[in-house]
């Protein structure tokens, strides 16, 4: 059970983005439905590379008791960990680019509400 | 250094340093900086038709980014491919001389009136074609999620060039939307297939679940790929976004973001043909002819009912994605019913060929249509009329356009849209109806914009466009009509090999798997 | 030049032959009419007796184009309208609507 905690948080993140974004009528919420989607992404990521007693594979920095002939099954493979550094950066360079459209479209219509921002319709 | 052993990551490079070198040049001078986007897009496209005949005549060229010996696919010490793989196929190849094409002859368009912020617009164009490209070469499924991204950041950013007009920030905030919320859910599928496999190379993964069969999470995963692709692709009902954004975009940029959606259309082919391929459920094919029917439905009568050229247009490529659905979906029916010689090869046939020559029509229109906005500053069709009296190019290259995107023979367009017909008549008849019904409609739209745009008495006197603006269009139109008359050359040249790779997926597993 | 399809084949040079061997037969038949024929009242639209308006008067605009199939068709254009609403919520709801009937039916399909 205490395993499947993440997996469950995850869900229930992406659970709560999806929410907002669907039924959150306020642009900057939906920003914040999407971040918090992402966060339930990048944590299920992060999640998939957890291996029990695992250390990082860099062979000059190797905690001490573990010999180096124990290092292939004590090292991560760091796929999981490079995945969502790389997804981290690619989200804030979504979120910014929301939030300064979201400023132009303030600046435009003079509302922040989903639903009177729709010239563009039919 | 071999050159030619290189071609898949400087295709990528050039454009992407390019796309950085941009803003600095730009501070020299207007003009040296037009020189290295061009030259820059130029080489790109040069090395992509290097890439196509060597994908073409020797079969699947695979690069391992970063390895000593880029075809060495399989690390010394590991059992499965770790570094990050590119794999170009025949259907790679298709789509990358597409989107290069595409994409140089909407820079040759923009030169023409981008002025103000233009080292901005350059680099937003040239990231816009990386993304596109990483998507359509790549061989790894975490790779494809980052290109996804860049192309969607850039074309959001340059949907919202004109942003003094709010509706544009409006258009550029739905699609970046979407756009994110449907990769999110890409990676949470690639995450999925990670965890049960520990594999991200797309061959990799199709041969374990070649070995293993569909699994409740392959599933699901399958479900989340096909979504998300499927609405980028712009499939009804999800392609609100695809008028919007086509709409409010700047000229060039409209006919870009054409290449830009079907490089998702082309990772939701790569997800159900290669990495799927056999397991799939016939579940899946009838969907993608659902949402091809619903698509050219409702794209054609929606199109009828607009006012706004660009929507309008926009609408019918709603319907155009459609018919390339339609397509695929009877080619991949057939394929997993292993009647591939009946009407399967046809299909596919058809639809690939299609994807070439929608983005040729629609492209045409659009750029017709963006040196219309730019001449008479007006989109509304109501306020617009008699622009044949001074704009001669410009309509005689907007009929061949119409008569394109309608089907009518001897255009390109009808030479897909034929073959569409008579292969989907195989699976069901209501297919060819509604394709053919559809087609006419799609005539009417036109003939009401070419009436109320170039018709009728002259409102006001206007010059035509700027020379460079009707080059790219007539470079178009030649294509255009160089594809009617000979559709064997093409189809025997560029689409057999595409369609092979589809039919095929065995060669792409064992290129990357031995 | 020429394709094989399903049914049959599609060679664009032969349409083209036959095209222009059809414009010049609809040539020569036209050019068994009269000459001399100038035209006249007979050629004027009839409007009641009504003098007809001049061609900027009844240009028609782009909206009203095809007005008969959209009134015809109103019921439908009428939900096609609600549908595309413009909001970026219902873009979202769309999507998770599709995706989740697509769970719905491809588990159903496979457990059948």
């Amino acid at each position: 059970m205490i395993y499947n905690l993440p997996f469950l948080t995850v869900v229930a993140l992406i659970a709560i983005g999806m929410y907002a974004i669907i039924f959150k009528r306020n642009l900057i919420k939906i920003a914040v439905g999407i971040t918090i989607l992402e966060s339930g992404v990048n944590l299920f990521l992060i999640t998939l590379g957890y291996r029990e007693g695992g250390v990082a594979p860099i062979f000059t920095n190797l905690p001490p008791g573990i010999s180096p002939d124990q290092i292939p099954e004590k090292m991560v493979l760091p796929v999981p960990q490079a995945l969502t550094l790389t997804s981290i950066v690619i989200g804030v360079a979504v979120l910014a680019l929301i939030l300064s459209f979201t400023i132009n479209i303030y600046r435009k219509y003079g509302t922040l509400d989903a639903g009177k921002i729709r010239r563009l319709k039919e | 250094m071999n050159v030619m052993e290189h071609l898949p990551a400087l295709i990528i490079a050039i454009p992407l340093l390019a796309a950085f070198l941009t803003p600095l040049v730009d501070k020299i001078s207007k003009k040296v900086r037009n020189a290295v986007v061009f030259i820059a897009l130029a080489a790109t496209f040069i090395l992509t038709i290097f890439l196509v005949q060597d994908v073409f005549e020797n079969g699947i060229m695979i690069y391992v980014m970063g390895a000593s010996n880029p075809t060495q696919t399989i690390p010394m010490q590991a059992a499965v491919p770790i570094r990050i793989v590119l794999e170009i196929d025949g259907l790679s190849a298709f789509m990358a001389l597409i989107s290069v094409l595409i994409a140089l002859i909407g820079l040759i368009y923009s030169f023409s009136h981008v002025e103000e912020r233009g080292g901005k617009f350059y680099t937003l164009f040239l990231l816009m074609l990386v993304g596109m490209l990483g998507m359509e070469l790549t061989g790894d499924l975490f790779n494809l999620f980052v290109f996804l991204e860049i192309a969607s950041i850039a074309s959001a950013a340059l949907i919202t060039y004109e942003f003094k007009r709010g509706s544009t920030t409006e258009a550029a905030l739905k699609y970046i939307v979407i756009s994110s919320i449907a990769a999110l859910f890409v990676l949470f599928a690639i995450g999925l297939l990670y965890g049960e496999y520990d594999l991200l190379n797309m061959a990799a993964i199709a041969k374990a679940i070649k070995i293993t069969g569909l699994s409740n999470i392959d599933m699901i995963a399958l479900i989340l790929f096909f979504a998300a692709f499927a609405m980028k692709a712009g499939a009804a009902p999800m392609h609100m976004w695809m008028p919007d954004a086509y709409g409010e975009a700047p000229g060039a940029v409209s006919m870009v973001l054409i290449a830009v959606t079907q490089a998702s259309l082309y990772a939701l082919l790569r997800v159900c043909f290669t990495i799927y391929a056999d397991s799939l459920h016939v579940v899946i094919p009838a969907a993608i002819i659902i949402f091809g029917l619903i698509s050219i439905f409702i794209g054609v009568t929606m199109a009828l009912i607009q006012d706004d050229i660009k929507r309008l247009i926009a609408y019918a490529a709603v319907a155009e994605v459609g018919y390339i659905l339609l397509a695929i979906g009877v080619g991949l029916y057939g394929v997993l019913n292993n009647e591939v010689e009946l009407y399967a090869r046809k299909a596919l046939q058809g639809g690939i060929f299609h994807i070439f020559n929608d983005i040729l029509d629609i492209g045409l229109l659009f750029l017709v249509a963006g040196g219309i906005i730019y001449i008479t500053k007006e989109r509304n069709l109501n306020k617009l009329g008699g622009l044949a009296h001074s704009m001669k190019y410009t309509s005689i290259l907007f009929l061949i356009g119409l008569a394109a995107v309608a089907g009518l023979p001897p255009m390109n367009g009808f030479a897909s849209k034929i073959m569409i017909y008579e292969s989907v008549y195989k699976v069901s008849p209501i297919l060819s109806i509604v394709a053919i019904l559809a087609s006419i409609i799609m005539l009417a739209i036109f003939v009401k914009i070419f009436h109320s745009v170039f018709t009728g008495p002259k409102i006001s006197e206007q010059k035509d466009v700027p020379k460079l603006m009707l080059a790219s269009m007539i470079i178009l139109a030649a294509l255009i009509i160089f594809f009617g008359l000979f559709p064997d050359i093409i189809i025997n040249n560029i689409v057999n090999p595409a369609v092979n790779a589809l039919i095929e997926n065995a060669a792409y597993i064992s290129n990357v798997m031995g | 030049m020429l394709i094989k399809t399903v049914g049959g084949y599609w060679d664009p040079i032969v349409w083209i032959v036959a095209f222009i061997v059809i414009a010049i037969i609809a040539y020569i038949i036209r050019a068994f009419g009269k000459r001399e024929y100038k035209g006249g009242e007979q050629t004027k639209p009839f409007l009641s007796g009504v003098e007809e308006p001049s061609k900027e008067k009844v240009h028609v605009r782009a909206s009203n184009i095809y007005w008969g199939f959209i009134e015809a068709l109103k019921g439908y254009y009428d939900y096609m309208k609600r549908m595309h609403s413009g909001v970026v919520n219902d873009y979202v709801a769309w999507f998770v609507g599709v995706a989740a009937i697509m769970f719905v039916v491809m588990f159903a399909a496979v457990i059948i």
